[in-house]
């Protein structure tokens, strides 16, 4: 066990540094650099500013260094936000990303598997056809379009809700973004339930249990739910890849400073550095947990081991 | 399989989202809201570059001079100032009493320590040349500044309004580096303190209690949100969240000037929209009845009212109306009505070898926005019409096209602008002198150099701006670049909010500001 541990771990290191590479080259390929502006700066200073950044080593050198400071955890400094390092940015930003991304996940599932249950058990219905409708919707429409109909509608005419992120808003700010992106994932996890429900609905099995006696709410929560729920499962992954790209849209619509609003705004300033940073950190994330799930394969079902 | 792959993020993701969700304390009342497009680079008044870290910059600390809401010069941390006869000596003298926000007394010896640092190669500053006509500056003793300069700068005193030239607390820059300027380490000496910056999301600043005039100040905290959706800002706007915005939107200008008439703030800015030749390469090298012929064409009256609409003002000049002690001389042909200009045009085209059967084919680059590609299409469709050019538009990210600018291998006409750091003409005509790095077009004009020369060395403001005007006026008549309008500035300013004035510099200090219902 230990040793498939081991194997896994080593074998996520050269997918990391590939990933680190080439993320490199591409963001050091773009043109123009990160201190550019019309104001264009006399070239002494310049120079210093470069060697200041070790912009002016030849890039296989830069490439190495960074490699370097990554060994020892440093993200290297930012070059657009010049008061903070990158390491900084990522523990500031990462949070509201978490939490804007993890509760527009927990809604999407929550109103997702409600609505698309209640449409599967009342399949043909007039409900059926509106809540499918409204998915179909949801899924055509795009996040870019969906946040500012929902800002003119529900913050600027109804003023139920505030248009934009404040620090000091709490709660209701946290709204509009959560549900502009969860809308999408709503819409594909109830059309997922229907169907998967009215399947499973049709099974033996629900028979029998209709027979025993029980009534609809039981077979569907102890019964039916469960192997209907099997898709939405497999949907997760995709959904949450949707969730963190549709969360750079969020972000930059709401003034949410969250990773994405930093990787726009930093790729658009050449912010080397905190680009490649939050590739890493991403990079990062989804190399661990697959290898935790991988390890734990391996706990529950010995003959991976030996793959 | 895959379902249990991501297991285990998800679990992760709806810990955060319980733990995460807390509700502070709600808008306070004399708390006020506005909006920047970015993020300010630094706070570091060395480092800063951008008008959003002046603009705050402003309102955290003070230099010898200041503006008032009109944009008039007014005292600041000096009181007052001397100049000698030769212009070339200033003596200010401080206010007596003035404190950083730690309570220490600020003194003559900060501002020096503060250039010092500016100048220095190692600081690395964006705006290191900016002093560059001082040439010593001493404490002769607590309270008394004397500069030195090595040529008479009239516009001196509007530099020493910009965040560069502010004095620096020696003690904090010593004890921390180069982070002092962050939250909770920058001691400053202006109305207000930094009190938080979250990136990407706003920056906070409070009250400043031992400020000199803190009794005059009447807003308590001030928020700078980071907005990079101006539409945003509007959203915003109109649902009471900020009470001043950057800037108006541009497809929802009329709309706005339609409903919001009052609380449009529409003014005159030191800024220039151009576009400029390359005349390092062919069509454009050594040719300048042919730019003459481009600059002719372009209908400025149509692209101002039709195209932008945002009571931008036509530009026949290099340097804007508005700025001190100037007129600039206008380009010759701006007398004339439009289908003049396009005849004349046609004339210059065809001499320069070009017509139906030989069309001249160029690129035009912007950067990618949506009013820069209304004025390009708007402009490739004049040139198509008045002299049958064929144009072929290449919209570019903002940073590639300030590269291919800079290497000038590849552009032939290309979008650019400029904003002026202070009120002077100076500020817009010493750019196009053939050593500025600034110098997008490549223009090099032994002439225009010595004009700009004899200017310098005027202590007569009369005679330099002569100087001045007749550098304009040769430069405008080489073509050197296209202007086109000149910008405005655009704000939503709250009823609740009295003190804003409107000025050329576009500068607001929050400490001239105040809520109504606070009186």
């Amino acid at each position: 066990m230990l040793r498939y541990t081991l194997l896994r771990i080593v074998g996520a290191i050269p997918t990391l540094l590939l990933v680190i590479v080439l993320a490199f080259l591409m963001v050091h390929a773009a043109p123009g650099g990160p201190f550019d502006d019309e104001r264009a700066l006399p070239p002494e200073i310049e120079a210093n500013i470069a060697a200041a950044y070790h912009l002016d080593e030849p890039l296989p050198k830069q490439l190495l260094r960074y490699i370097g400071g990554l060994l020892q955890g440093d993200l290297g400094p930012s070059y657009r936000y010049r008061d903070y390092t990158v390491n900084e940015l990522i523990g500031i930003g990462f949070p509201y990303s978490l939490r804007i991304g993890a509760s527009a996940m927990a809604l999407a599932l929550l109103v997702g598997i409600g609505a698309g249950t209640i449409a599967a058990l009342r399949q043909g219905t007039l409900l059926d056809r509106v809540v499918m409708g409204f998915s179909m919707i949801g899924i055509s429409i795009p996040v870019l379009v969906v946040a500012p109909v929902l800002v003119l509608l529900l913050a600027v005419k109804l003023r139920w809700l505030p248009a934009g992120w404040s620090e000091t808003g709490g709660l209701r700010h946290y709204l509009l973004p959560v549900i502009t992106l969860a809308l999408p994932q709503i819409a594909y996890i109830a059309r997922l339930t229907r169907a998967s429900m009215i399947d499973v609905l049709s099974r033996d099995f629900i028979r029998t249990a209709y027979a025993q006696g029980l009534g609809t709410a039981t077979v569907v929560r102890v019964h039916a739910l469960k192997p209907a729920m099997l898709p939405v499962l497999s949907y997760m992954g995709p959904a949450i890849a949707a969730i963190l790209t549709g969360s750079v849209v969020v972000e930059e619509i709401f003034g949410i400073p969250g990773l994405g609003q930093f990787f726009i705004g930093g790729a658009l300033n050449r912010d080397y550095t905190l680009v490649l940073g939050i590739v890493v950190f991403y990079a990062t994330l989804i190399i661990a947990l697959n290898l935790v799930v991988d390890i734990l394969y391996g706990v529950i079902d010995p003959r991976v081991r030996y793959r | 399989m895959s379902s249990l792959r991501y297991l285990p993020l998800l679990v992760l993701l709806s810990f955060a989202t319980l733990s995460g969700c807390t509700d502070r304390s709600a808008l306070t009342a004399n708390t006020l809201q506005r909006a920047i497009p970015t993020d300010p680079e630094t706070l570091d008044p060395h480092k800063a570059r951008t008008t959003q870290a002046a603009d705050i910059l402003r309102d955290i600390s003070e230099g010898l001079v200041g503006y008032s809401p009109d944009g008039e010069l007014v005292p600041a941390a000096a009181t007052s100032w001397d100049l000698s006869d030769d212009g070339l000596t200033y003596i200010f003298h401080l206010r007596e009493g003035a404190k950083w926000s730690n309570g220490d007394p600020v003194v003559a010896a900060h501002f020096v320590a503060a250039v010092e640092r500016l100048i220095d190669p190692e600081t690395a500053a964006f705006y290191a040349e900016f002093l560059s006509d001082v040439s010593s500056i001493e404490a002769t003793d607590d309270l008394t500044l004397v500069l030195t300069l090595g040529r008479p700068t009239p516009y001196l005193l509007s530099l020493l309004t910009h965040p560069a030239t502010f004095p620096i607390h020696t003690l904090s820059l010593a004890e921390h580096g180069d982070g002092f300027a962050r939250p909770g380490k920058f001691v400053s000496n202006g109305a207000y303190v930094l009190d938080a910056w979250v990136p990407g999301s706003v920056v906070s600043l409070r009250r400043n209690e031992h400020y000199w005039n803190n009794a005059a100040t009447s807003i308590d905290k001030v928020n700078y949100h980071v907005l990079v959706e101006d539409s945003s800002e509007l959203n915003r706007y109109r649902t009471g969240e900020l009470q001043i915005t950057s800037t108006v939107p541009p497809d929802n200008f009329a709309q706005v000037q339609a409903e919001l008439a009052d609380e449009l703030h529409v003014a005159t800015y030191l800024g220039v929209y151009y576009y400029g030749f390359n005349l390092s390469r062919p069509p454009f090298k050594d040719n300048p009845e042919l730019r003459q012929a481009l600059s002719m064409a372009i209908d400025r009256e149509r692209l101002t009212t039709k195209v932008t609409g945002r009571g931008e003002a036509p530009a026949y000049s290099w340097v804007p109306p508005g700025a001190n002690n100037y007129e600039p001389p206008a380009l010759s042909y701006s007398g004339m009505t439009q289908a003049e200009r396009n005849r004349v045009a046609r004339n210059l085209y065809k001499a320069a070898g070009y017509g139906e059967d030989n069309p001249l084919q160029i690129e035009l680059r912007y950067n990618t926005s949506d009013t820069q590609r209304r004025v390009a299409v708007a402009i490739q469709s004049m040139w198509k019409e008045a002299l049958g050019v064929e144009t072929t538009l290449v919209n570019e990210e903002f940073q590639v096209l300030l590269a291919n600018i800079r290497q000038g291998d590849i552009t032939q006409v290309f979008r650019s602008s400029w904003i002026g750091d202070y009120d002077d003409a100076h500020a817009f005509l010493k750019i196009l002198e053939s050593d500025n790095p600034a110098n997008s077009p490549g223009y090099e004009s032994e002439e225009f150099d010595s004009l700009m020369q004899r200017a310098a060395t005027q202590t007569d403001l009369d005679s330099r701006r002569l100087y001045l005007e007749e550098a304009e006026r040769v430069m405008l008549a080489d073509h050197p670049a296209m202007p086109i309008y000149f910008y405005v500035s655009k704000h939503l300013v709250s009823p609740e909010i009295e003190g804003w004035g409107d000025n050329v510099l576009d500068y607001h200090y929050s400490q001239h500001l105040r809520f109504k219902a606070a009186q």
